[in-house]
């Protein structure tokens, strides 16, 4: 493999790994705080098409982005009231919202668009487009540093860039202010904080708000950056490879990018080669598809190390009286 | 005493929570612009008015059966088995190997060792969630979430490698043997004179569910096992001191749930496809769930509830060939059915405990009612 190979596909791994990211540190908000989201497919495709939808009808890609951003919410409201306030079973919850995502996208696609569940493909305006760095094109005669800065960092739309200061920006919030300690107490001893006179409620309702913003912004890179428009079911499981992300980071952000990186990698081989020629055996292209999925249950096996999710997780909290 | 009367639990909570999820589907059609009664006239009317519709309500029914039966097994163990549809992917291999590799005589033969190789194979890739939520506390939706994706690349990996004829360009099997068909009703029922069930995929495989039903039934309340799967599913501590081993418990109730979503790939590869193809299990695994939620996890419930998908299914088809709603309102009624029964049960409960219990001490207000307070 040569180097200019190499480069797109680390190229593609970046675009690749930004909507899992996202999605990722988007469960990882919800899930520090107590309240397991296996929605966050559901959420991401919703996002998805209202994003293109409104993108399609203003030709706008940031009106479209808040709309992707306004339906991510919406679910994630759905969510909270379904698993915070009536105290119901968060895991059917995420059920129900993947489902309900699924069916009312197609189905208002058709009735808006009639083109079987699809949006009209994006163009200009309608999308987020590359942007180049400052210095890429001067620099790119630099021998190996330069295309790695010309084809890897710059040329990407804003959204991914977005999602990769996302990593610094949850640590910090996390594991340095006064809120990501709550948060994270919120899940691990929600009766403690109740106890030191913070709401729970309010604690878990920010977070789960908080995952359906970057869900939003997960979906609306999909539909308007790495694709030009929605497609019937375009998340293709990428929620639940996130979920898979998030629990092989063991629930920590900068672990998170890395396991998106590395899941984003296997996509990006598994889409060039089709199936891997090895010399003495081939590795079929199906085994590249479950990796992330094989990889995540062999860690929640604990055989690598334990992923112990946090203690108040998936319980919704009652009060003492 | 603040409690409803079991009736109520049972019965009253879930009819309103459909009742719910029924207006807000309505809404939705009116949102698109359709008739929501037309629509619903239209749908018994393919559904229920004709033996051919009712050939393929219980088609689907059956499926439904058997993956809900799959889930409320679980249920009762406090477990949530979401891998439904990975089971009945692999299941579905388990009847294509079967069928296609021994020589058997007759059908109903044929059916008795597909049957068993379709609940062995759904069983075993239960197993292993099953045993790494038991030995080391893995959490069971993710490792079935997990299972699922891996089941759909391996069943994609043997159809497209190593069972796809040679020549054939769609990833499926060959078709099974003529002495593997099974009878449908319309075989079953029509006479010369009055053929029923016309067409229909409706067959034999569905008396098989509703025998499964009975079985569970019997399992769940009539065994010793099934008194320790429920003991375990209400209190594992108390089970633990009870004697009931956890390990035990957690891998036979997945083995059980798996097998049972194994089964259902019988009805869709073996008594109507006649082959195994890449979508044979139709996301009926993931409706179980619904299916199990509405049924309160009971197998009369599950029936019910499965008959009452089946009938969403067939009119789901009707309506999109009739009309302009797309067959995925059916995904979102089914949405609306697992967000009501299942996650916003409290919502319906909460405010129906407090009418129960206003309406049981309005005629006597004696001094116990007067300390106990407010209600919980």
């Amino acid at each position: 493999m040569d180097f200019l190979t190499l480069l797109q596909v680390l190229d593609s791994t970046v675009r690749l790994a930004t909507p899992l990211l996202l999605a990722c540190l988007a469960g990882l908000f919800s899930e520090r705080a107590g309240v397991f989201d296996i929605g966050l497919e559901g959420k991401m495709l919703a996002a998805a098409f209202f994003s293109a939808a409104i993108a399609a009808i203003t030709g706008d890609v940031w009106m479209g982005l808040g709309a992707g951003i306004a339906a991510s919410l919406a679910l994630s409201i759905v969510h909270g009231l379904a698993s915070i306030t009536f105290r119901g079973n968060q895991l059917i919850s995420g059920v129900a919202i993947n489902f309900l995502a699924a069916g009312l996208t197609v189905l208002i696609a058709q009735d808006w668009f009639s083109q079987g569940g699809r949006t009209p493909s994006l163009i200009g305006q309608g999308r987020f487009g590359p942007i180049t760095l400052p210095g890429a094109e001067a620099l790119s005669g630099v021998p190996v540093l330069g295309p790695i800065y010309a084809e890897l960092i710059s040329g990407h739309s804003i959204l991914v860039y977005i999602a990769f200061l996302t990593v610094p920006l949850t640590w910090w919030l996390l594991f340095r202010t006064r809120f990501g300690l709550r948060l994270r107490a919120v899940g691990e001893a929600p009766e403690a904080v109740d106890t030191a006179g913070v709401s729970v409620v309010t604690l878990r309702y920010v977070a789960v708000g908080i995952c359906g913003i970057l869900c939003g912004i997960a979906g609306a890179y999909l539909a308007t950056a790495l694709q030009a428009g929605f497609v019937k079911d375009m998340t293709a499981g990428r929620g639940f490879i996130a979920l898979a992300a998030l629990i092989f980071a063991k629930w920590r952000p900068w672990y998170a990018l890395y396991a998106c990186l590395l899941f984003g990698l296997l996509q990006a081989v598994a889409l060039r080669y089709q199936n891997i020629d090895l010399g003495a055996f081939v590795v079929p292209v199906q085994f590249m598809d479950a990796l992330p999925y094989i990889l995540t249950v062999v860690i929640l096996a604990g055989f690598v190390g334990k992923a112990i999710p946090p203690r108040a997780g998936g319980e919704p909290y009652v009060k003492e009286r | 005493m603040d409690k409803m009367p079991g009736w109520a639990d049972a019965v009253l909570v879930p009819l309103i929570s459909l009742i719910l999820a029924a207006i807000l589907s309505a809404l939705v059609i009116i949102g698109i612009g359709e008739d929501p009664i037309a629509a619903f006239n239209l749908m018994v009317e393919g559904a229920l008015m004709r033996s051919s519709g009712w050939g393929y309500t219980l088609y689907y029914a059956t499926n439904f059966i058997f993956t809900g039966l799959a889930v409320a097994v679980a249920f009762h163990a406090r477990m949530f088995n979401i891998g439904g549809e990975g089971q009945a992917m692999i299941g579905g291999l388990g009847v294509a190997l079967a069928c296609l590799y021994i020589p058997w005589p007759n059908w109903y033969v044929a059916l008795i060792g597909a049957t068993a190789s379709a609940a062995l194979f759904g069983a075993m890739w239960a197993l292993i969630p099953a045993y790494l939520q038991a030995k080391r506390g893995s959490h069971i939706v993710i490792t079935t979430i997990m299972f699922n994706f891996i089941a759909a690349a391996l069943l994609n990996y043997v159809l497209v490698n190593i069972l796809r004829p040679q020549g054939a360009m769609d990833p499926a099997t060959a078709r099974f043997p003529e002495a593997t068909h099974l009878p449908t009703f319309q075989d079953m029922f029509s006479t010369a004179a009055a053929p029923m069930f016309r067409g229909a995929p409706a067959n034999v495989t569905f008396f098989l569910a509703l025998l499964m039903c009975v079985l569970v039934w019997f399992l769940i309340w009539r065994t010793r096992l099934g008194y320790e799967i429920r003991a375990f599913g209400h209190s594992e501590s108390a089970a633990k001191y009870a004697g009931i081993s956890p390990v035990k418990i957690t891998v036979v109730a997945m083995l059980i749930s798996g097998g049972l979503a194994g089964m259902m790939a019988l009805n869709t590869t073996m008594g109507e496809a006649e082959r195994l193809v890449m979508n044979a299990t139709e996301g009926a695994g993931f409706i179980g769930i619904a299916v199990a939620l509405m049924g309160r996890s009971h197998p009369l419930g599950v029936l019910l509830a499965a008959l009452l998908f089946g009938f969403l299914y067939q009119g789901g088809a009707e309506l999109a060939l009739w009309t302009n709603i797309p067959r995925e309102l059916i995904v979102v009624i089914q949405a609306l059915v697992i967000l009501f029964t299942g996650a916003l049960d409290n919502m319906v409960r909460m405010p129906l405990e407090k009418v129960f219990l206003s309406m049981r001490r309005a005629p006597k207000p004696d001094k116990r009612s007067a300390q106990t307070g407010p209600a919980e």
